[in-house]
C-alpha cells in the first residue's frame, strides 16, 4: 500500500532545464545499498553540492534555497527523467520529501516510476509551467487541477494511473485479482506457442 | 471487470484491417481490459541484471511473492561487474560487490536461471540475450534497464520497465499498460560510404529531438533499415529510449530468422506460421511517419549534454543551451573536428558486438593511438563476443594500437563510482548517452560509432572516420 495522492498545497521548486536524466537525479555512485532506502543524500548530488564528498551545497541549486525547504512540488522542462530506467531516481526523490513533479513532458519509464511510487506527474504547457516557480500551488488529483493565485489550470492523466494514485492501491495486489483469466491465457498460449515456454535449452 | 478474449492466432488471418507489427505483437498478448482502462499484456521473459535485479527480487520476496514463472526469468552480471583481467566478485566502484553476490542469491533463492560473472555466456543484457536466443521475433520481453529497446531489433516487443514493474511482470506474468502510440521511421535509399546506424539514430536525434518518440512505439523500416545487419539493427534500436520513445522494432527476415536458429533458447526452425505474420500489412496506418533519406546522413558526433545535441562532423557546433556549452567547454559557431581529445571507448550494448570491434579494428591495424590519448578501452559486449574477437586476432590489433582488452561488461558506459577516465578528460565514446557525468565526474562524453572513436583516437582529435585511408 502506498500513501494515497488526493491534495497537496505546497511551494513549486522551480528546476526549469529541458532532459534532466536520471543519472543526474541520482547518479549510479550514489546508490550504495541494494535496497530502496539511503537514497535522499545522494539526490541531484552533481547539482546540489559544490563538493559531493564533502557534501557542501550549493547555495545556488533551487532545493537547497531556504524557501524550498517544504516544497514538495518540482517543477521541470522537457523530457523530465530521461536516461537510465533506475527507479531509484524516483525513491530518492519521494523519500526527500517531493510528491509531485510539473513538467512540459517526462521520460516514459520514469512517469511509470512515479506512479507506481506515489509521486503524481503532472503534464502542462511550458509557459504555464514557469509561471509557477515559487508559487504555492494546490493540486488537486481528484478534480485534476493546479491553482497558482486563484488560476485553476487543468491537467489531464489516464484513469488507471489516477486511480491507482488516488487509493494507494499496490500493482500487484490488483493485478492477482485477474489470475484466473490470467491463468486461462497462459494454459491456451501454451499450446499455441509451445516455444515459448521450452525454459530450460532445448 | 470487463474481459475481453484474447484473439486467437488462427483468427488473425481473418481480421480484415490491415495491423502493424506491434499491433500484431499487442493483440497475440493481450489478456483483458480493466476496468480502469489498463491492458494486461502478458510478458513472455524478463531480464534482470545487478544493478536493479536484486532491489527487485529481494522486494518480490519480502512480500511473499513467488516468480510466477522462473524458467521465463534471466539475470546477468553486466553493470557493475569488474572488466579488469582476473575478475571475481570485487568491483571497484566501493560496495558494489554487494550488488553482485545478492543478486546471484536472490537468483538461486527464485530459481531463476543467472549467467554468473566467469560464466561463458556473460555479457551486456541486450548483447547476450540475442545471442543466446532468448529473445525471439514476436514475443514480449522487458528488462528494468533502459536500453531493453535494443531487442526490438529481433522482432520483438521490448521495452525498458523500473524495478516495481520487473516485479509486477515476475509475479504476475503481465504488465498493466496503456496502448502505446504507433510510429514509422523510414530510412529511404541507401548509407553512405563510412556511414553507421549509429549514425542513423543521431540524426534522427539531433532532427527530431530527444523527446521526438515519447509514447510512440517505433518502427524502422526501409531499404536502409533491410539492408542493415542484425548486429546494426541493434545498434538502430538501441538509441530509442534516447527518443524517449517507449521502444523499437524492426520486423523479422530471412536474416533475422537465419540470425536466431538453432541459438541456444530459440527453436531451431521457425516454421510456425506465427513468424510469416510478424510484419506490418500493408496499408496499416501508424500514428505518426517520419522519412529520412538515409543517403544524407553524414558520420556524427554529440558536441553537448544530450543525444539530440548531435551534428554532422564537419559542420559547425550550433547555439543549445547555455548549460550545455559550458559543461562541454565549446562554443556555438566552431568545428568540433580537430578538438583535441583525451580518451577513447569502445564498448557498451550499442556499439561492442562483434561488427562493431571489427570495423574498429580494421582502421587501428598498423596504426598507433595519439601519445595525447591518456586512456583508451575497448570493451567487448560479452564474453561470447570476446572469445570470437580473440579467435581472429582483433585483440592484438587493439593492444598493438595502444587499445586496452577488457572483459565483457558495461564498464565505462557509466560511472558506477569506481573507475573513470582521468579528471577533466574529453572522451570520444561508442555508447549511447553524453550526460553531464555519465562517464566520470566532470567527463565530457562526444558520442560516435566505433569507426569515429578509432579515427579519432590515432588522430588524437576528432576526426572523420571517411579520411583515414
Ligand atoms: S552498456 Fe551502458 S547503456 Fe548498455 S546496459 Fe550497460 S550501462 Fe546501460
Amino acid at each position: 500500500m502506498m500513501t494515497p495522492f488526493t491534495t497537496l498545497c505546497s511551494t513549486a521548486v522551480p528546476l526549469l532545464r529541458d532532459n534532466v536524466d536520471t543519472d543526474t537525479i541520482i547518479p549510479s555512485r550514489e546508490m550504495k545499498s541494494t535496497g530502496r532506502n539511503g537514497l535522499a543524500d545522494g539526490l541531484f548530488a552533481p547539482w546540489r553540492y559544490t563538493d559531493v564528498a564533502a557534501r557542501v551545497p550549493d547555495p545556488d541549486f533551487p532545493l537547497n534555497q531556504p524557501k524550498a525547504q517544504t516544497g514538495q512540488i518540482l517543477l521541470g522542462g522537457a523530457n523530465f527523467g530521461c536516461g537510465s530506467s533506475r527507479e531509484h531516481a524516483v525513491w530518492a526523490l519521494a523519500e526527500y520529501g517531493i510528491r509531485c513533479i510539473i513538467a512540459e513532458s517526462f521520460a516514459p519509464i520514469f512517469r511509470a516510476n512515479c506512479i507506481r511510487n506515489g509521486l503524481l506527474p503532472i503534464t502542462l504547457d511550458r509557459s504555464v509551467v514557469n509561471s509557477f516557480g515559487w508559487q504555492t500551488l494546490d493540486v488537486s488529483l481528484f478534480a485534476q487541477t493546479v491553482t497558482a493565485a486563484g488560476i485553476v489550470h487543468e491537467f489531464a492523466i489516464e484513469d488507471e494511473p489516477q486511480l491507482m494514485l488516488l487509493e494507494g492501491l499496490d500493482a500487484i495486489a490488483l493485478t492477482l485479482k485477474s489470475l484466473p483469466e490470467i491463468s486461462v491465457w497462459t494454459t491456451n498460449d501454451r499450446a499455441r506457442r509451445p516455444w515459448v515456454y521450452t525454459g530450460s535449452p532445448a | 471487470m470487463q474481459v475481453r478474449e484474447a484473439p486467437h492466432l488462427a483468427t488473425w488471418p481473418m481480421i480484415i484491417s490491415p495491423k502493424t507489427l506491434f499491433e500484431k505483437i499487442w493483440d497475440t498478448h493481450h489478456v483483458s481490459q480493466t476496468a480502469g482502462g489498463a491492458h494486461l499484456i502478458a510478458i513472455d521473459r524478463v531480464f534482470l541484471h545487478e544493478r536493479t535485479g536484486a532491489a527487485a527480487l529481494k522486494s518480490l520476496a519480502a512480500s511473499g511473492r513467488p516468480v510466477c514463472d522462473p524458467t521465463r526469468v534471466f539475470a546477468v552480471m553486466d553493470h557493475i561487474v569488474d572488466t579488469r583481467p582476473g575478475r571475481g566478485d570485487g568491483t571497484l566502484m566501493e560496495g558494489g560487490s554487494a550488488f553482485i553476490t545478492e543478486t546471484r542469491a536472490a537468483a538461486n533463492a527464485a530459481g531463476i536461471t543467472l549467467f554468473d560473472v566467469n560464466d561463458r555466456d556473460q555479457g551486456i543484457t541486450h548483447v547476450i540475450s540475442p545471442e543466446l536466443g532468448i529473445v525471439l521475433p514476436g514475443v514480449t520481453l522487458v528488462a528494468p534497464d533502459s536500453h531493453t529497446c535494443t531487442q526490438g531489433a529481433l522482432g520483438a516487443f521490448a521495452w525498458g520497465i523500473g524495478s516495481s514493474e520487473a516485479e509486477h511482470a515476475m509475479a504476475t506474468g503481465v504488465l498493466r499498460l496503456d496502448r502505446p502510440k504507433t510510429m514509422r521511421v523510414t530510412f529511404t535509399g541507401t548509407l553512405g560510404f563510412g556511414v553507421t546506424p549509429k549514425d542513423m539514430a543521431l540524426h534522427l536525434l539531433a532532427t527530431h529531438g530527444a523527446g521526438g518518440g515519447a509514447g510512440h512505439v517505433v518502427e524502422f523500416a526501409g531499404s536502409a533499415v533491410s539492408g542493415l545487419d542484425i548486429e546494426g539493427r541493434m545498434t538502430l534500436c538501441n538509441m530509442a529510449t534516447e527518443f524517449s520513445a517507449m521502444t523499437a522494432i524492426i520486423a523479422p527476415d530471412e536474416q533475422t530468422f537465419s540470425y536466431l536458429a538453432g541459438r541456444r533458447y530459440a527453436p531451431a526452425k521457425f516454421d510456425d506460421p506465427y513468424w510469416a505474420l510478424l510484419k506490418t500489412d500493408e496499408g496499416a496506418t501508424f500514428d505518426r511517419e517520419i522519412v529520412i533519406d538515409a543517403s544524407t546522413i553524414a558520420p556524427m558526433v554529440s558536441w553537448g549534454t544530450s543525444p539530440e545535441h548531435s551534428m554532422a562532423i564537419s559542420a559547425t557546433i550550433p547555439q543549445g543551451p547555455d548549460s550545455a556549452h559550458a559543461y562541454i567547454g565549446l562554443h556555438p559557431g566552431t568545428s568540433l573536428l580537430g578538438t583535441s581529445i583525451d580518451a577513447a571507448f569502445i564498448g557498451s550494448c550499442t556499439n561492442a558486438r562483434l561488427s562493431d570491434l571489427r570495423r574498429a579494428a580494421d582502421l587501428l591495424r598498423g596504426r598507433h593511438i595519439a601519445p595525447s590519448i591518456r586512456k583508451a578501452l575497448v570493451v567487448p559486449g560479452s564474453s561470447a563476443v570476446k572469445r570470437a574477437a580473440e579467435a581472429e586476432g582483433l585483440d592484438k590489433v587493439f593492444i598493438a594500437a595502444g587499445f586496452e582488452w577488457r572483459a565483457s561488461g558495461c564498464s565505462l558506459c557509466f560511472f558506477a563510482g569506481g573507475e573513470s577516465f582521468p579528471e577533466g578528460s574529453r572522451t570520444i565514446s561508442s555508447t549511447n548517452r553524453n550526460f553531464e557525468g555519465r562517464q566520470g565526474p566532470g567527463i565530457r562524453t562526444h558520442i560516435a560509432s566505433p569507426e569515429t572513436v578509432a579515427a579519432s583516437a590515432i588522430a588524437g582529435v576528432i576526426a572523420d572516420p571517411r579520411e583515414v585511408v
